[in-house]
């Protein structure tokens, strides 16, 4: 509901120093394959936004600050509280999410503009929107979830202690957003493009090896951590660790700690990573001398 | 069922639960969804999910008293036998998340732990910090990607449903979809489709729902034929962060978890909060309301606060309307295990600890209870009979609807943390019944393709024809998406007269016109989200119609829906004789009421507006009663109301087989 009237900031900080116009600079890309290029644009400048309301008055006006009419530029948003994951980019040179990057503090950083790239380690799919299937491909590969019999009703799960739920939710947050796998410094974009005449199955069949032959990431990782220490998922905990001990597993992480310093949602991902480490060396010897 | 499939509109909650449920029952499922489905607006549910436990029982509750807070929560306006039924499976449901391993706060001895949500007094809702919604989607996300591993179930993520496909005898037989990408439009067959596309509250521009929560699916269905029930029912929550974007929700656990609502008695007071004292500090949701206290139910507290700040003028902040939600008198490591989630955003986005400092909160556009009308079979014990085909089955056979897109659990009000609730059950129990519907059809697949490619024709048509209009002179999508925001914002949240909604029917009907010209700033086909938004908003519109027309025609106060002009009254009388005689015309004029407006709101597409209708409500389980929280004279009217009820009873043991001769206050 929006309160009747109009409605007037109630930011304390200095609202006079602020400029009248944003200057925004977008990395705009047509589609996959097509060369990127930097557009500008200048927006009227509100109290209180954030690079989603931004980007909506972007894509309202469709010109850029030369006054030239351009196509709207593409991006992903879902639920602007930082839950959903969607609308990931790289602002002012780090990844973030859109809908929490407040205009007032990225202006007190960089008064002049503010400076816009899709995330850099998916493909492109339009301007600021990329391609993370790879991301949720990595959930299946460590199978990620709990495997119960079925849906019918046979009582209450696992007694769980508070330590242990105060261990897991933080892990459980985590929303996919892929911050920690465009900061990591091993994990390599991965763009297949389709062949002229391959069918759906055979591209898709293309990608997933494609993706398997490179690092799953701390967001897998983490993910396969939370699921080995829950008793009935714990069921599935070698064939996680077979993925983490194949080439691409944990053993490819070179410990920058990027990922820990950019988890929106400050995910211990370090500890997971040191955990499934621990975990997949013990693993190995075991099956060494298990032979 | 060898080749029968079922399409899937949908995978926030409801959908996913429906999808997992069917791959269960050996039926292979498309998944259609504007966003990969781990990012659906159920993500944003924080507080909790409400059943009877264990702890609540030994203190004299049942699924009886959870029943029948929702029927009361939702002002009568339910029909009973699918609440009672989903009050029945509520613990079987959480017990099912259990073991999905959903994070549930522990006890700790290591039960799931509950809190107190607003409109009962029992501490029934369990939660996983204050990401419940987000860790419950994010368990059937997972269910549902290990049938997809094993390939019953195929996702088509950033598809957008278009409309539904009916054959020549009106059966839904599937649905033309768009790929939001490479804008390719393609038809599913389908011998079921389900809708679980949610709620409605871009209608209004900004509201505590996400981008995709346009309504426009469901209207898609509305404009093929689907009815849509009590559209004027949207819930505004009482507490959420104005912001230039979205508002968003500050959920109600905050007071479940002991936040107090309050302003300075004294207008204007610029004193920081904190060193406002106690006896200046005015509590009035506690004082206006002893046994609820701040867990008055959502309408109540919305419009209290809205009162204060527009009619009291108590509003803490000169510039905009606001009041503070404080949490400050809790400890700090207690906040932080069970609010965690929530204070984040409000610290993220405002900029200030609110353990430190009280939150500024107004209330915000927050949930749909109205949405297609659905039907069901009720068993001999008043729930629902399992495997019905007809449960959540829209007017049109072979269309379904779950969760928040269908009507029918909510009624005038929803209670907190009773959404995920319905949203999984839903999902869970029309499984059964479309194994049955399927069984007796022909299989889609088998239909003559003509079908399919008349309507993906019609389809494709209507995309190349919005491409074509990229003329200077035509409507702004997004500036007339604002302006539809505006107007329904002005006429139809919290306090309602005739005139504004005569008056933004009129404007909003025009902007129906209007719509049909819109001219777009992209008329690519690759990942054009400007076509795609356009047609959303021509689509919102009807759905708009029917919120207004739903409201105008309402010449009562139930719920969400408010009008000063026609609302029962306080007592006035002081004189206890008086005040008793005055209690019987109320209790007469209630009952009155009753007979008038105790009915579902009906629309129906005519092709150009909404048709209204009324049907009635079934209330075989429980008796309409009086919702009297805050009321003047309460006490005395529920004495008069209990005497009746009394002398009614005793009048029909009496009398057994002319009963109904004169049931004083039966409806």
């Amino acid at each position: 509901m929006i309160a009747p009237g109009p409605e007037v900031s109630t930011s304390t900080s200095s609202s006079d120093r602020r400029p009248s116009k944003i200057n925004v600079r977008v990395l705009r890309q047509d589609g996959p394959g097509t060369p990127p290029y930097w557009e500008r644009h200048q927006v009227e400048y509100e109290p209180d936004m954030n690079v989603i309301s931004v980007l909506q008055k972007i894509a309202a006006q469709a010109k850029t600050s030369e006054g030239k009419k351009v196509n709207p530029v593409a991006w992903d948003c879902g639920c602007l509280e930082e839950v959903c994951g969607s609308c990931t980019m790289v602002i002012n040179g780090r990844v973030r999410q859109s809908c929490s990057a407040l205009v007032d503090r990225l202006l007190e950083d960089n008064s002049a503009e503010i400076e816009l790239q899709p995330m850099t380690k998916f493909p492109v799919v339009r301007d600021l929107m990329v391609d993370r299937s790879r991301l949720f491909h990595s959930l299946k590969r460590v199978q990620a979830w709990v495997p119960v019999d079925g849906y019918y009703d046979m009582g209450a799960g696992p007694r769980i202690t508070r330590d242990d739920q105060e261990q897991n939710y933080p892990l459980s947050q985590c929303m996919s957003c892929g911050c920690c796998l465009d900061a990591c410094p091993q994990f390599n974009k991965v763009e297949v493009q389709r062949q002229a005449g391959e069918s759906d199955e055979a591209f898709e069949a293309r990608k997933k090896g494609a993706y398997e032959s490179e690092f799953i990431g701390a967001h897998a990782i983490s993910q396969a951590m939370l699921f080995n220490s829950h008793p009935v998922a714990k069921s599935l905990e070698k064939e996680r660790l077979e993925v983490l001990t194949a080439p691409g597993g944990v053993q490819a992480c070179g410990n920058a700690q990027n990922c820990v310093s950019v988890c929106p949602k400050q995910i211990p991902l370090t500890t997971s990573i040191a955990r499934a480490g621990r975990a997949v060396t013990f693993y190995a010897f075991k099956k060494f001398f298990d032979r | 069922m060898a080749n029968n499939r079922v399409l899937v509109v949908g995978g926030g909650l409801a959908g996913l639960a429906a999808t997992m449920k069917l791959a269960e029952l050996g039926v292979p499922v498309d998944l259609l969804s504007l966003t990969p489905v781990k990012r659906s607006h159920s993500v944003c549910a924080q507080g909790g999910i409400n059943s009877v436990n264990d702890q609540t029982r030994q203190q004299g509750d049942n699924e009886w008293n959870h029943f029948d807070d929702t029927i009361y929560g939702g002002d009568f306006l339910q029909n009973q036998p699918p609440v009672k039924e989903m009050a029945y499976w509520a613990p079987k449901v959480i017990d099912l998340m259990d073991r999905l391993g959903v994070t549930f706060n522990r006890t700790p001895e290591g039960f799931i732990d509950r809190r107190r949500f607003g409109g009962t007094l029992y501490k029934r809702t369990a939660f996983a910090g204050a990401t419940t919604g987000q860790q419950l989607l994010y368990a059937l996300d997972e269910q549902v990607r290990r049938h997809e591993v094993v390939g019953l179930v195929k996702k088509y993520e950033f598809w957008d449903f278009l409309g539904p496909i009916l054959d020549d005898n009106g059966r839904c037989v599937g649905a033309v979809a768009q790929d939001m990408v490479s804008m390719e439009i393609r038809s599913f067959a389908a011998d079921a489709v389900i809708v679980a596309t949610g709620g409605c509250g871009l209608v209004y521009g900004r509201s505590t729902m996400s981008v995709f929560c346009t309504g426009s699916a469901a209207s898609r269905c509305f404009q093929a034929g689907a009815k849509y029930g009590n559209g004027e029912f949207i819930q505004v929550h009482p507490t959420a962060i104005p912001g230039a974007d979205k508002l968003r929700l500050m959920s109600e656990s905050a007071r479940g978890e002991g936040g107090r609502v309050w302003v300075p008695r004294r207008p204007n007071d610029t004193r920081p909060p904190k060193q406002i004292p106690q006896s200046d500090r005015y509590h009035f949701l506690e004082e206006r309301f002893p046994k609820y206290g701040n867990l008055v139910p959502r309408d109540i507290a919305t419009r209290e606060i809205f009162n204060i700040c527009v009619n009291e003028g108590l509003s803490v902040d000169p510039n905009r309307m606001c009041v503070y939600l404080d949490l400050t008198h809790i400890p700090r490591h207690e906040l932080d295990r069970k609010l965690g989630g929530i204070l984040e955003i409000y610290e993220k986005f405002q900029g200030v600890d609110p353990r430190e400092e009280p939150m500024k909160i107004f209330p915000a556009v927050h949930y749909s209870m109205g949405g297609l009308w659905v039907d069901y079979e009720a068993n001999a014990d008043g729930g629902l009979l399992p495997g019905s085909p007809r449960n959540q089955s829209t007017n049109i056979p072979g269309l379904y609807a779950i969760g928040e897109c269908d009507y029918q659990y909510h009624g005038a009000n929803r209670l907190g943390a009773n959404s995920l609730l319905s949203c999984i059950f839903s999902g869970l129990f029309v499984g059964p019944g479309i194994v049955n519907w399927m069984k007796n059809n022909k299989a889609a697949a088998d239909l003559p393709k003509s079908i399919f490619e008349g309507a993906q024709s019609k389809h494709q048509e209507r995309h190349k024809k919005l491409l074509s209009q990229a003329s200077a002179a035509g409507e702004n999508p997004y500036l007339l998406h604002q302006e539809l925001g505006d107007t329904m914002t002005r006429a139809a949240t919290v306090v309602r007269y005739n005139s504004q909604l005569t008056e933004a029917y009129d404007r909003v009907t025009q902007m129906l016109e209007r719509s049909a010209r819109c001219s777009l700033a992209d008329t690519g086909n690759w990942t054009n989200q400007n076509v795609m938004f356009t047609k959303s908003v021509q689509d919102m519109i009807p759905i708009a119609q029917c919120i207004l027309k739903g409201a105008l025609m309402r010449d009562e106060s139930r719920g969400a829906h408010y009008k000063p002009d026609f609302c029962m009254p306080s007592l006035s009388a002081t004189d206890p004789v008086e005040r008793k005689k005055e209690a019987e015309k109320w209790c007469d004029a209630f009952d009155e009421n009753t007979r008038k407006f105790l009915k579902s709101s009906v629309c129906s597409w005519n092709g150009s507006e909404p048709d209204l209708a009324y049907e009635d409500i079934d209330t075989r389980l429980l008796k309409p009663r009086p919702r009297l929280y805050g009321l003047v004279g309460a006490e005395v009217i529920e004495e008069v109301w209990k005497e009746r009820n009394k002398a009614a009873e005793q009048a029909g043991q009496a009398d057994g087989k002319s009963a109904g001769k004169k049931l004083v206050g039966a409806v």
